[in-house]
């Protein structure tokens, strides 16, 4: 029998959406369509320092959301990131400027703290069976207090442009006389690429979204089921340890406490961008589009007179949108 | 015993497929104990969900209590005066007995709920029966036959005419089941009609007036219970009809070595000290009914659920198999009962769920091999006539039977030299269906070894070359080839204890 055959009674005609890439194509309308929006209403907004700002205080946001978009494909999530990437900056900030250690020592260990609370992560959720809403919520608390008793209740400022060790922060924002080159944008994209190749054509990712869909299958077919979700929560927390470092190099000072609510823009952003609440399906592409449309917001509103808390509200409305259409697929999937 | 309380005429339902109910009879006298039996899939369950309103049926006439009636939904069945009590519980764990006996119609003082007033009705309602229940016990305290008891107290409440019983007696002890008989003939003389339906031949004499039997969703016949005997009752079970040309021999080779050995493998209540031998080339058939034991022992052997102790050896060596991941480096693949949960991840397309088992051989580097993941899932998609546009059809899309051998595509590329098919045959159709069996066939030929639990006898005779039957988590018998009969297994089957 060949096996082009004719198509079968499931196999339904795609949508002009769908052929055109999907709810990334859409995403990506928003965001072109955010960015006229603003450009037309507020003159102030088309200059070239307002594209900067949004791309700066993107950086964190995008970077806690490329990660944390694993364990939510694994149909888990990540609440620890938020606190803990301030925690990380915190103690790497705190060797860096009290105890003389080198910048890109400290940078190294934001890395390796993210990727230790991951490990924690994965254990409690892969061997331990703990809900992964509880487990990272437990980490969450843990990582506010860490930052808080590794600094002294502190506040850390980095080193300074300019001075000894301020390098650090020429990685995202580079500086060529006048002109400031938005030099983390260019690390994004190649974290993007690196990520959504891990996700797509590596054994880690495929496992990742197979766990995600089916876990139980996964597990019959002789997958050792504990290792993948070990592995998608330590690459969430090493995107957190990543975040922590742009967080440090964007900001002057960073101080205990703060960092609660990162993690719903992250994973708002990483909804808004097609990945699904309950596993198996996103991603990267539409992660970084997601968290866009969140920063664009955010930047964007208080160009037309609507400070912060109406962009908390306009966010939320956009993410009940996202799940109601992410539930809506859903549904016409198990009608099937 | 009374007048007619129930009278069902030519009942017929069809699902997509499968004519489900073939113009069925059925009566129940007030008063009496029907025994409705038959074979997994015969209709039984179909027939009383008919009944109750939880399917709608093509055609038919059901006259209850004197009139015509066509409920739209088990509660409009329940306020009718017809319960069901299931087989699987439904109860709530935390609240207690009194609670889940009048929960959705609690009794109310105001604005409040009248607890006081629900834990003296459920006291009232268990003097009734003659059971010790505290009402204000929480649920879940209750052994599974206590919690039974108030699932029967709730029917009682609620005034019902016809109580059905779904296999009451499976997961109930001895003393349990006495309780429960003594309940069934107090129910009796207040003139309630129950229909009872079981597995158990033991059970038809001592509790039932009289035994209705069915077969692929036609009505067979009705016995009176005290005058039939347990091959009266297979005998109309099994019926006269051949379906498929049974094997008449063994085709496995003199002499040929055992590749798996299975030693007093015990897991929970369902795998009791199961021991037996596979060998190379052989098809082994595990029959018994649902919940003999048949799934939990599979699953127990692939390491899909913990055993409690037990050895096995696989071509003479011992192996411990902790995980399915153990099972599958040992060679061993399991095909699961329940496809869509176990077999495959649906969302995603046939290639990748091709390579699940084994997609370390289509790593090069650290990239899966897209190229030669595709080729070779096309070279099975071929060989076994799998209906897809491509490789990179989403397996949602396709039918049952292909589904199912994209399951079967997943062991076949890794290669398992031992594999476990669990119903593999169940909802798809016929052309899948001798599709599969032929399979089976040439994959013995090339030497590899299968378990087939199937709960169709014309399948396990058609296909095996000998049959271990189950009861109740036990090996009840082992049968040859050449001695098997339909009756014979069904004898082992239930035997009971």
């Amino acid at each position: 029998m060949s096996k082009k055959i004719q198509n079968t009674p499931g196999s339904s005609k795609k949508s002009i959406i769908q052929r055109l890439g999907g709810q990334n194509v859409v995403v990506l309308l928003i965001v072109l369509a955010l960015l006229a929006f603003f450009s037309i209403t507020s003159p102030n907004f088309r200059k070239y320092s307002t594209i900067l700002s949004i791309l700066d205080y993107s950086y964190y946001i995008t970077l806690i959301a490329i990660g944390v978009t694993f364990p939510l494909i694994t149909g888990g999530v990540d609440l620890s990131i938020g606190t803990g990437l301030i925690c990380y900056s915190l103690v790497g900030g705190y060797l860096v400027v009290y105890q003389g250690w080198p910048v890109w020592l400290g940078m190294i260990i934001c890395v390796l703290a993210g990727a230790v609370i991951g490990l924690l992560n994965g254990i409690l959720i892969g061997i331990m069976n703990l809900p992964p809403f509880l487990a990272t919520l437990c980490t969450m608390m843990m990582t506010r207090g860490l930052g808080s008793i590794s600094s002294k209740g502190l506040g850390i400022p980095w080193p300074t442009a300019g001075t000894e060790g301020g390098w650090f922060r020429t990685i995202f924002k580079l500086n060529i006389g006048d002109l400031k080159l938005p030099l983390g944008f260019l690390w994004i994209l190649l974290l993007v690429a690196l990520m959504s190749f891990v996700l797509n054509h590596t054994k880690t990712g495929r496992y990742i979204i197979a766990v995600g869909c089916n876990k139980e299958a996964t597990r019959l077919s002789g997958i050792n089921i504990k290792t993948v979700y070990i592995k998608a929560y330590i690459i969430s927390g090493i995107f957190a340890g990543l975040a922590s470092i742009a967080y440090s190099a964007i900001f002057a000072s960073v101080y205990p406490g703060t960092g609660a609510g990162f993690e719903l823009e992250g994973i708002g952003g990483a909804i808004i961008g097609g990945v699904s609440m309950t596993g198996g399906v996103g991603s990267i592409t539409g992660t970084l589009l997601g968290v866009f449309i969140i920063c664009i917001l955010k930047t964007g509103l208080p160009f037309i007179g609507l400070q912060a808390n109406w962009q908390q509200i306009i966010t939320g409305i956009v993410l009940i949108t996202a799940v109601l259409i992410d539930l809506n697929r859903n549904k016409k999937k198990l009608i099937r | 015993m009374g007048d007619l309380i129930l009278t069902m005429k030519g009942i017929d339902k069809t699902f997509p497929g499968v004519h489900a109910l073939d113009n069925v009879d059925f009566e129940l006298y007030r008063g009496e104990v029907h025994a409705l039996m038959g074979e997994n899939g015969a209709g039984k369950s179909t027939l009383m969900k008919v009944l109750t309103g939880i399917y709608k049926k093509d055609s038919g006439t059901i006259t209850y209590d004197g009139n015509v009636v066509e409920f739209t939904s088990p509660r409009e069945a329940q306020q009718a005066g017809i319960v069901i009590v299931h087989q699987e519980l439904n109860f709530l764990g935390h609240l207690t007995v009194a609670q889940n006996i009048f929960i959705g119609r609690e009794y109310m003082k105001g604005k409040k709920i009248d607890d006081a007033r629900m834990i003296e009705e459920a006291a009232k309602l268990f003097q009734r029966m003659h059971v010790n229940i505290d009402p204000t016990e929480k649920m879940s305290n209750l052994t599974v036959g206590k919690q039974q008891m108030c699932e029967i107290a709730k029917a009682i409440s609620h005034d019902a005419k016809i109580i059905v019983f779904d296999e009451p007696t499976a997961a109930l002890t001895e003393t349990e089941v006495e309780e429960l008989f003594d309940i069934i003939r107090d129910l009796k003389k207040k003139d309630i009609g129950i229909i009872y339906i079981t597995h158990r031949m033991d059970e038809v004499k001592v509790i039932t007036d009289r035994v209705s039997v069915m077969r692929d969703g036609a009505y067979v016949g009705t016995l009176i219970s005290k005058d039939s005997t347990k091959n009266d009752i297979i005998n109309l079970m099994v019926g006269r009809v051949i379906y498929e040309d049974p094997k008449t021999k063994s085709m496995v080779p003199e002499g040929a070595p055992v590749v798996l050995k299975v030693e007093n493998l015990n897991a929970g209540r369902f795998v009791q000290n199961v021991s037996f031998e596979l060998r190379k080339g052989e098809i082994l058939g595990f029959a018994g009914l649902m919940g003999s034991g048949r799934t939990e022992t599979a699953r127990a052997i692939f390491g899909a659920d913990p055993k409690d102790s037990g050895d096995i050896y696989i071509n003479g060596n011992k192996v411990d198999i902790k995980s399915p991941k153990d099972a599958v480096n040992n060679g061993i693949g399991y095909l699961s009962e329940d496809r869509k949960r176990y077999g495959i991840v649906v969302q995603r397309d046939v290639a990748e769920n091709s390579t699940m088992a084994c997609l370390d051989n289509f790593i090069n580097g650290i990239f899966i091999d897209k190229k030669k993941e595709d080729s070779e899932t096309a070279k099975y998609v071929e060989s076994l006539a799998i209906k897809t546009p491509s490789v990179d059809q989403l397996v949602v899309d396709l039918s049952g039977g292909n589904q199912q051998k994209v399951v079967l595509t997943k062991w076949l590329v890794r290669n398992c030299d031992i594999l476990i098919f669990d119903e593999p045959t169940r909802g798809i159709d016929v052309g899948a269906k001798s599709d599969i069996y032929k399979l089976m066939n040439e994959l013995v030929k090339e030497g590899k070894s299968i378990i087939m639990i199937s709960s169709e006898l014309p399948e396990v005779l058609r296909m095996s070359d000998r049959i271990v039957v189950m009861c109740e988590g036990r090996k009840s018998g082992e049968l040859s080839i050449e001695e098997a009969t339909q009756e014979k297994i069904m004898h082992l089957a239930t035997m009971g204890n």
